[in-house]
């Protein structure tokens, strides 16, 4: 069955009952967690049923996190695009300012979501995952807002290269545990909460920080996030009388991108561009690009596209920016990815250095490197949109955290 | 019969023995579980991301796949099994990817044409089958699952539609080779799944000693024996055969007279 078969009227009613996104997602889970599994997914559709629910959920997001976020011309850039761009060529650019929520970046929107999931379920502990920190720092924030219990795991090289991070979450109260299994970075982070998971799924509920893992996570995730394209289409409705044109987002599990396309999948009109990382190059085999250069495959809990051998055993990512340094993707991007309906493109580490510092000297921002990702696909996008049209980066997060990365790559010492 | 009903048919509880593929000699590894007394063996596969597995089995996943261990090397190392062993009956555990890689058809024949009697494939649960369950049956390879204390009545039913071969009680809700459950809780739980299956029941999760095995073969038909046995694979070198040898013996003679000593 190939992909246009498989496509229904609209592109916003998967996953299916099983959880499946096409041949995408499920729950590829130890028997342990399925009735967890199926316990979140019922909780999950009664709170979704429950104004109570959306209240709470929006008043925390406005009082709390700092929502809605700007939809901000960036016309500085616009005008240095159109300048290297073909007469009549390069879009206005608007950033969506994901940066300027509470902890800095999008991650919050899904943390005070899944945390009320977790106060309705009953329980008392919250683990989470962190590759870069920031995941960890908006997981024992809400953990903090709730006074619930918190153990963040995390690979022990990234303990070392995100020391602020770290001490952050044990500001906030939150246990840090270095994971020194495997590469001891993200993947790793996640297989010992899983692990943790497993062994108190009685008490504990596991806030996972992006738009993977088993279903109904995808979902509720996108669900959480997808706040900033509901958001964008108002912003750009009242700021321009129209829908953009086209929508750019970096993707590692891709939390960000699926909540900026999400609420637009089915305006035929407005066009989607997914950034992977492609490390130092695609061919160097370096990279964390897995639509690009993995596989179908299955880990941690879904069917999605993974970095691996041909024996299926994963292999490891690369990226100069550590929230986009894992080798699969949310499962909802795969199938978009099939479908035809996003276009995914590779930017190097090289290219996001250079669209990092373009934005902080053109446009005051400085950006996460993830956003940076996002930014340098400006360059080939711009050369070939009208002058007329619109275009939406996500902004997902500042840059704040990654100035010792920067200066690193930069040869700065500081 | 089967390799796998007769081996619950002995008049005695089972014993069941893992270790890890690629780690140390296996083939050494493996006669020596023969010659100590085991009735059943799983082999693990290896994987990089074993995620339901506690520190030893991890570290045996690591070292087997440093070693340069292949899904073709786990396979020999089944078949050259089979070859010297006919009636012992062989299950490979592991996890999806792996085993789902080149397609579910090719893994079932591979595993069919290697002698392997049953997989366990520890994240494929019921509801996720048609990933590999149906291929295996076709092959006539037993998908064997797992039930743990969190399988209540209505989910006991789901997993035992399309399960093979025996049900595995996961005794502790966590990883492998970590606390083992309360006696009381186990022979309760035992008693729940064999009132729904017909399917023998062997219990794991955290069982060491010759002691606590035969405390569990009182009550159920077989008892898995796995981290244990790993951690000799792994830390004896030349040894480890010998040294598994001994501990699978004590456990096979504690398991197949549990029920001697209990009458």
């Amino acid at each position: 069955m190939n992909a246009s078969q498989q496509r229904p009227n609209s592109l916003r009613t998967l996953p299916d009952e099983q959880g499946h996104f096409g041949q995408f997602g499920g729950r590829y889970v130890a028997e342990t967690l399925m009735p967890l599994i199926l316990d979140l997914e019922r909780e999950y559709r009664a709170a979704k049923a429950d104004p109570a629910f959306a209240t709470e959920f929006d008043d925390l997001l406005e009082h709390f996190v700092g929502r809605p976020s700007p939809l901000y011309y960036a016309e500085r850039l616009t005008a240095h695009f159109r300048e290297l761009a073909p007469a009549g060529k390069g879009p206005k650019i608007y950033f969506k300012r994901e940066e300027l929520n509470h902890t800095g970046a999008h991650k919050i929107n899904n943390c005070i979501g899944q945390i009320l999931l977790a106060i309705r379920m009953g329980k008392t502990r919250i683990i989470a995952e962190t590759g870069a920190g920031q995941h960890g720092v908006a997981t024992a924030t809400v953990a903090a807002r709730f006074g619930l219990p918190c153990v963040i795991f995390m690979g022990a090289k990234d303990v070392e290269r995100q020391k602020p991070n770290v001490f952050r979450m044990r500001l906030l109260g939150a246990e840090v545990q270095p994971v020194t299994s495997g590469a001891e970075t993200l993947k790793d982070a996640m297989n010992e909460a899983m692990r943790d998971w497993v062994a108190n799924v009685h008490d504990t509920f596991y806030i996972i920080g992006t738009a993977a893992g088993p279903h109904p996570y995808p979902e509720l995730v996108r669900d959480f996030q997808s706040v900033i394209g509901t958001e964008t289409r108002a912003q750009m409705l009242k700021a321009e009388g129209r829908l953009p044109d086209m929508l750019v987002a970096a993707v590692g599990g891709g939390s960000n991108a699926i909540g900026l396309f999400h609420p637009f999948l089915d305006d035929p009109d407005v066009a989607m561009t997914g950034i992977e990382a492609a490390g130092h190059g695609i061919d160097s085999g370096q990279h964390a690009a897995s639509l690009r250069g993995g596989a179908p495959g299955i880990l941690h809990g879904n069917k999605t596209y993974l970095l691996q051998d041909e024996d299926g055993q994963i292999t490891e990512a690369h990226s100069i920016s550590a929230g986009l340094d894992y080798p699969g993707i949310g499962p909802e991007h795969s199938w978009l990815h099939e479908s035809g309906r996003v276009n995914y493109v590779p930017i190097t580490d090289q290219e996001a250095l250079t669209a990092f510092q373009l934005c902080c000297r053109l446009e005051g921002i400085i950006p996460a490197l993830e956003s940076a990702h996002a930014l340098a696909a400006l360059p080939d996008l711009t050369a070939s949109m009208d002058e007329d049209k619109l275009l939406v980066v996500n902004v997902s997060g500042r840059g704040d955290k990654d100035i010792f990365t920067v200066a690193d790559a930069l040869g700065f010492d500081l | 019969m089967s390799r796998l009903a007769a081996a619950f048919a002995k008049g005695h509880p089972a014993l069941v023995c893992f270790i890890t593929a690629g780690d140390g000699d296996t083939a050494a590894n493996l006669d020596a579980l023969v010659a100590g007394g085991a009735d059943v063996i799983e082999l693990g596969m290896p994987f990089t991301d074993p995620m339901a597995d506690g520190p030893a089995i991890q570290a045996a996943n690591l070292r087997a796949l440093g070693a340069g261990t292949r899904t073709a090397d786990v396979l020999r190392i089944a078949t050259d099994f089979r070859a010297r062993h006919a009636d012992i009956p062989l299950v490979l555990m592991g996890y999806a990817n792996p085993m789902t890689v080149r397609g579910p058809e090719w893994f079932a024949d591979a595993c069919a044409q290697a002698g392997i009697d049953g997989v366990i494939c520890v994240d494929i649960p019921p509801e996720e089958d048609a990933a590999l369950g149906p291929a295996l049956r076709d092959a006539g390879i037993a998908p064997i699952r797992l039930a743990t204390p969190t399988s209540d009545a209505a989910r006991l039913g789901t997993i035992l539609e399309g399960s093979r071969g025996f049900l595995y009680y996961v005794s502790v809700a966590g990883i492998t080779g970590m606390q083992q459950a309360a006696l009381g809780s186990i022979e309760d739980a035992v008693a729940r799944l064999k009132g729904a299956t017909d399917l023998p029941v062997a219990v794991g999760f955290g069982v060491r000693t010759p002691e606590q095995a035969a405390a569990i073969a009182r009550v159920a038909d077989g008892v898995v024996v796995g981290s244990a046995l790993v951690e000799l694979a792994g830390t004896k070198g030349a040894d480890a055969p010998a040294l598994i040898r001994e501990l699978t013996t004590a456990l096979a003679d504690a398991v197949h007279n549990a029920r001697k000593v209990a009458a």
